[in-house]
């Protein structure tokens, strides 16, 4: 069964640790913040000038003066601080934040990522992107494994513009976990019920099979 | 106005001097943090050929946005502008210009403009279409791209809060691109919510000292929301 987009924010979630700050993009990477272990602290970071992102707020607390990246009405979580966008980026470019999780249309086997603009299609601009995947060290890609037509996402090549080049570590698809190292994929973990087969055939990119390749775990 | 006093008392006193072709620096995020009435004003006066520097360019009928209807915008510099179905239409027909800049790019171009430094390197967008034409530099090790700063004839800046000379503080997510905007303007112009008497902002607590302010207009803002999103109960 390939996961969906709660299952894949729930695998992500099992990467974050302890003390760790976290920018997440929009899509199943903000869902992410639902799954975080109970056992754990993290801090979430909003490019727009937030440290610290809370719940959404309820009717009542709803303020125009506070929304996230996606430019939803949040709250400020305890201990959030707030500053410009300089400083934000100060912050993300310097290498500050921990792990970023976002979305992309294709990564290769070099760890490059494209992600914001397809050629003949309207394009609405990289936000943030570009200096997340520039200033991270440590950059985990959502997405689904192939589109919609089984043509495969992870690529020997990035076909389109690139966001970043050389940046992308760590993978998880709608069928399996992989890390990206010394130009290849690396397979870690697979779907539950997904099998190797499938996974290699919707690999495009040199694909690393180890002997024995576990199915995700969702029990804690 | 009388010594450091830079309250004006009309839009279009504190709009005064823009003229076509210029180049206006503006704080907000989205919708979030602009200063309405100063684009009202703009959208009033009828200037064209205006290059905006901003992250985004409003939505079709509010913010900057409402400046596409009467082709006022020559050329936007943004990170993103997805949000505007006449934005699009003029972007694919030509008749706007769009230069695309990643975000924190964008606010280290105002920043470093407003602080006199002309370019800095960055590694973001390093081997990307962002980085077509300009210069490569090696820093142990690791590839960086020149960027150019931006300044602007004027930098239109919201504020929660100001005194009379311009002290500046900014409330909650609404700060974001103001205290960069508000240094990179040869003439800036801030809307507040709220003027107070010199003395009574803590001098600790400002966020943009009054010597990058040259005039101050006390606004009445709409503040939409482009998304209100609620918890789940």
């Amino acid at each position: 069964m390939s996961l969906n987009r709660d299952q894949i924010a729930m695998r992500v979630a099992q990467e974050l640790e302890d003390g760790y700050y976290v920018n997440l993009g929009i899509g199943i990477p903000t869902l992410v913040a639902n799954y975080v272990p109970n056992d754990i602290e993290v801090m979430l970071q909003s490019e727009n000038g937030l440290l610290g992102i809370g719940p959404y707020p309820t009717a009542d607390q709803v303020d125009a003066d506070m929304i996230n990246a996606g430019k939803e009405t949040v709250t400020a979580a305890l201990g959030a601080s707030i500053f410009s966008s300089a400083e934000s980026f100060a912050m993300i470019r310097g290498g500050h934040v921990n792990l970023t999780v976002l979305g992309a249309f294709e990564v290769d086997q070099n760890g490059n990522i494209a992600s914001y603009m397809i050629p003949g299609k309207l394009v609405k601009g990289m936000g943030g992107a570009m200096d997340l995947v520039a200033g991270a060290d440590n950059i985990i890609v959502t997405m689904t494994h192939a589109d919609k037509h089984d043509n495969s996402k992870l690529l020997e090549r990035c076909s389109l513009p690139l966001t970043g080049v050389g940046c992308v570590k760590r993978i998880v698809t709608d069928l399996a976990v992989l890390e990206v190292k010394d130009g290849a994929f690396h397979l870690l973990e697979r779907a539950p019920e997904v099998s190797v087969e499938e996974i290699q055939q919707k690999t495009a990119g040199k694909l690393i099979i180890p002997e024995n390749v576990p199915e995700m775990s969702f029990d804690y | 106005m009388s010594g450091f006093n830079k309250v004006v008392s009309s839009y279009q006193e504190a709009m005064a001097g823009l003229t076509d072709d210029m180049t206006i620096i503006a704080g907000g995020f989205g919708l979030c943090g602009i200063p309405e009435g100063l684009i009202t004003e703009i959208k009033r006066q009828g200037v064209k050929g205006l290059t905006i520097v901003s992250n985004n360019c409003g939505t079709d009928n509010f913010g900057l946005g409402t400046l596409l209807e009467d082709k006022q915008i020559k050329k936007m510099v943004s990170s993103y502008v997805g949000e505007n179905a006449e934005f699009e239409r003029q972007y694919l027909s030509g008749e706007l210009e769009v230069d695309l800049t990643p975000q924190g790019t964008l606010a280290e171009k105002m920043r470093a403009g407003g602080a006199g430094i002309p370019a800095f390197y960055t590694a973001t967008g390093f081997g990307t279409p962002v980085a077509e034409g300009k210069e490569v530099k090696q820093f142990n090790g690791r590839d960086y791209i020149l960027e150019e700063s931006v300044t602007g004839d004027f930098a239109i800046v919201k504020a929660w809060k100001a005194d009379k000379i311009g002290n500046l503080i900014y409330r909650d997510t609404a700060m974001n691109f103001n205290p960069m905007a508000a240094t990179a303007g040869k003439i800036t112009v801030v809307e507040v919510e709220e003027i107070v008497e010199v003395g009574e902002l803590d001098p600790n607590q400002i966020h943009t000292p009054g010597i990058y302010v040259n005039r101050i207009i006390k606004g009445s803002f709409e503040k939409r929301i482009e998304k209100v999103t609620l918890a789940k109960n």
